[in-house]
């Protein structure tokens, strides 16, 4: 159950994507998120659809991946979709019941929010898919680096984010081992009451709290023995290069963006 | 009659992703009752991948596991009774150990069993004296305890629940001699006073050799051998040629042989290397 889990999973691959300036990439997906939310009409949804759409075949990422990391916000998306359709009014009335309307208003907002929500979870996925947490670190270092002048402690924050990352999926086998562990102990995981269930996550909590701060102590001891003293000074072996093909799809994103401005223009 | 046996068991990881990857490959095998048997392969072998099949906890993409000769998900809902009669100590299992005193944490397996607490209380009573922890250590919180100590009080709450196989992941991992020692020498005593079933999972041969009435070679997802220790160590060459250890002591005895010394079966024990060569140093006088 928890390997749907895809949340900053990388597949590695030789594509178009893949091999964008990472800084682009982030560039490029606020201004998609950007394009998904300030669409109002049906046409820029479209617009948002085609660019989502070339980016996906560009990446060369199977479509079975973008599923599996809909899949876990369906049944939320869904809820408060019916949510909408119930409490917003405005627009033809279909449907009537004590303080209950259906309205056309109402179902158009929940399509838009399902079209928008789904965009962006792919559009967001196809950035860690296609981006190693290294490497997606290394941009996000890089795009907050006039903040430094701030004082803001931006190499700490990055350093915090790519430990996080990494730690993810390691965190997630941890956890399907204790489960699997206490399941052979008997204990009713997913199955059995719910009264049970929260009972027995007692047991997988506690030896996941324990474990991820054992993990803690052990990489800031491993981190200290190799000298590690913060971002200043330190070197990198890979460094962002930008080039002419970074430009070009950053003006693709900037076009498609143009277009949902004018289309937004010319309908309201 | 065979208690567990597996009928062309297939299990694949991740299927249809990229990360595809079969885990255990067609495993077709018999384990009679009362049998010790070792298991030993590499890392990413399959086996800890394999054993996770008895008890249930992954299900075969294709093929059986019959538990006295009754398919395991042949009802979904019994699956917990099956855990029950199969118990399985994962590697490392201290990580799972969560509750605040050493009694509870090995009461836990019994009381999802359902059982009362005298029973309960009984079994755990025995069983911490069965692997050595004395009693005025059940009152304390397991944290406290050390490193071999924890492995032993998470393989009594397996051993409490008095499965009819037990089945241990590399029990001794990660522990120094003595504390290694400790273990087998306590698993040896469970299975000889409960007569049960036990399979050992381990990447040692030399610790396997010495209790295992069989052995089950797995390599690269297959079985390589499954027979009795005797004659997997007939093979102690193959063995070594997909990269598996044989006992040290058999390493001599292969020795021996290539400078002319044959002894008619494989040695896999020092006792029994030693009344060997007596007994020829003997018959040269």
């Amino acid at each position: 159950m928890l390997k749907d889990i895809t949340i900053g999973q990388f597949f590695p691959g030789d594509s178009i994507i893949h091999h964008l300036d990472p800084r682009f990439k982030i560039v490029m997906t606020l201004i998609f998120i950007v394009m998904i939310f300030t669409g109002e009409s049906p046409i820029c949804l479209g617009i948002g659809a085609v660019y989502t759409v070339t980016a996906v075949m560009l990446s060369g990422i199977k479509i079975k991946m973008f599923v599996k990391s809909i899949k876990p916000i369906m049944p939320f998306l869904l809820i408060t979709a019916f949510l909408n359709i119930l409490f917003i009014n405005g627009g033809t009335v279909y449907f009537h019941w004590k303080f209950l309307k259906i309205t056309s208003e109402g179902i158009n907002v929940s399509i838009f929010m399902i079209i928008r929500i789904i965009m962006l979870i792919v559009g967001s996925s196809l950035l860690t898919y296609t981006t190693s947490p290294v490497t997606l670190t290394d941009a996000v270092e890089s795009l907050l680096s006039p903040l430094k002048k701030l004082k803001f402690p931006v190499h700490e924050l990055a350093m915090m984010m790519s430990i996080a990352l990494r730690f993810i999926p390691t965190l997630i086998e941890e956890t399907d081992k204790i489960i699997s562990a206490q399941k052979a102990r008997g204990a009713e995981i997913d199955t059995g009451s719910l009264i049970n269930r929260v009972k027995n996550l007692v047991s997988i909590l506690i030896p996941l709290f324990i474990s991820a701060f054992r993990r803690a102590d052990e990489l800031a001891t491993a981190m200290e023995c190799r000298c590690y003293s913060g971002g200043k000074g330190r070197t990198r072996l890979r460094q962002l290069k930008s080039s002419s093909k970074d430009y070009i799809a950053l003006a693709f994103t900037v076009f498609f963006l143009m277009c949902v401005i004018v289309v937004n223009m010319i309908y309201s | 009659m065979a208690i567990l046996k597996t009928e062309e068991l297939t299990y694949i990881y991740s299927e249809g992703s990229p990360f595809e990857k079969t885990a255990v490959d067609h495993v077709s095998i018999e384990i009679d009752e009362g049998e010790m048997v070792g298991i030993i392969g590499h890392t990413g072998s399959g086996k800890s991948t394999l054993i996770q099949h008895f008890n249930g906890l992954l299900k075969a993409t294709s093929g059986k596991v019959l538990l006295d000769g009754v398919d395991i998900w042949a009802d979904k809902t019994k699956i917990r009774d099956v855990r029950f009669k199969v118990g399985l100590v994962f590697q490392y299992p201290e990580y799972q150990i969560f509750e605040e005193t050493v009694y509870k944490d090995i009461a836990f397996g019994c009381k999802n069993m359902g059982l009362d607490d005298t029973e309960i209380k009984r079994r755990v009573l025995e069983t911490a004296s069965d692997i050595g922890l004395p009693e005025e250590l059940l009152k304390r919180s397991p944290f406290e305890l050390s490193g071999g100590q924890k492995r032993r009080v998470a393989i009594a709450g397996v051993m409490a629940m008095k499965p009819e196989v037990l089945i241990l992941d590399e029990p001794s991992a990660g522990l120094d001699p003595a504390g290694r020692d400790k273990i087998f020498e306590c698993i040896k005593n469970y299975h000889g006073k409960y007569k049960n079933t036990v399979l050992i999972v381990s990447h040692s041969m030399e610790d396997t050799a010495s209790f295992a009435d069989k052995i089950l070679v797995m390599n690269k997802a297959k079985v390589f051998c499954y027979d009795d220790t005797v004659n997997v160590f007939e093979r102690a060459e193959e063995i070594t040629q997909i990269g598996l250890d044989v006992p040290q002591i058999t390493k001599v005895f292969i020795e021996l042989k290539k400078r002319g010394l044959d002894f008619e079966k494989e040695v896999y024990t020092v006792d029994y290397a030693k009344e060997l060569l007596l007994k020829y140093l003997k018959k040269g006088k």
